[in-house]
């Protein structure tokens, strides 16, 4: 059983490693946090198809499932699952099946930000 | 002036990126939200009954919600300029681009400002999340039809 500091450390350094990574998409690839966005999520499905998401989950918890690439990662996860009870069909049926979560959140609680907050405009 | 003049110009002027200090604040910043975001998986797993496997999904709630707080108050963007990739890798990220898009345009109104843009910087990351996602599933029940691979 791994103590609690233990996990703690993992999550820190996977997760601020997958950050590291879209730094450098960013910086050397001079590519928007857009786009780099978009790479980390279509990463995150492809190592889920390979069933290399999982294990990283295992060893770091938070550290993977909070960087952006473990939304394509529970995408992938969910018509993969689907896909073996149905078939053809579960592929577009099992898509949110497992990441509704953080989609709905985003949309409930920007919905409510939207009401009760005013815009800040710029910071500078 | 010709473009390579110009091109070596421009190398000259813009200022050099600087990619080591950028990458350190990128992984000490991505790695305490993820350190927070495991604090609040133990406290899912100790007052609720989640197990390590179900966790990732009210985490990730969680930390949009805090992305909301953060983000209202204005402090997130504060956070981005000094994090770059730290600050929008994680997914409070995704959480601050869909939120402040939908507290910019709510002068527009709730339908068409709220609804209409809130997605405008986060659609892209749904948008190729379903399709990589579709084709990696796709491809994999393929091969496993084919008999190449197994789930």
């Amino acid at each position: 059983m791994r103590t609690i500091g233990f996990s703690f450390l993992l999550a820190f350094v996977v997760g601020g490693i997958i950050c590291v990574i879209g730094q450098l998409i960013m910086n050397i690839g001079k590519l928007t946090p857009g786009h780099t966005l978009s790479i980390l999520v279509v990463a995150g499905a492809i190592l889920d198809g390979l069933n290399l998401y999982e294990p990283l989950i295992n060893l770091a918890g938070a550290g993977a499932t909070v960087p952006i690439t473990s939304f394509g990662n529970s995408l992938t996860h969910g018509a993969l699952a689907e896909a073996e009870k149905h078939g053809w069909i579960g592929v577009l049926t099992g898509m949110f099946e497992v990441t509704s979560s953080g989609i709905s959140a985003a949309i409930i609680f920007g919905f409510i930000a939207a009401l009760i907050f005013k815009p800040k405009g710029k910071v500078d | 002036m010709k473009q390579q003049q110009y091109n070596t110009l421009k190398d000259q002027i813009t200022p050099k990126i600087p990619i080591l200090i950028n990458c350190l604040k990128a992984f000490v910043v991505g790695g305490l939200i993820c350190s927070i975001g495991q604090a609040i998986s133990f406290l899912y797993m100790i007052f609720f009954d989640f197990t390590e496997k179900t966790v990732g999904n009210p985490t990730v709630a969680t930390m949009v919600f805090l992305a909301m707080l953060l983000t209202g108050f204005g402090q997130y963007r504060k956070l981005g300029q000094f994090a770059g990739a730290g600050s929008a890798v994680p997914v409070t990220g995704f959480g601050n681009a869909v939120i402040s898009a939908a507290i910019e345009h709510r002068s527009e109104g709730l339908v068409l400002g709220v609804g209409g843009n809130m997605f405008k910087l986060a659609g892209s990351v749904i948008l190729f999340g379903v399709v990589s996602a579709f084709f990696v599933a796709l491809i994999k029940l393929i091969l496993v039809s084919v008999g190449v691979a197994s789930w």
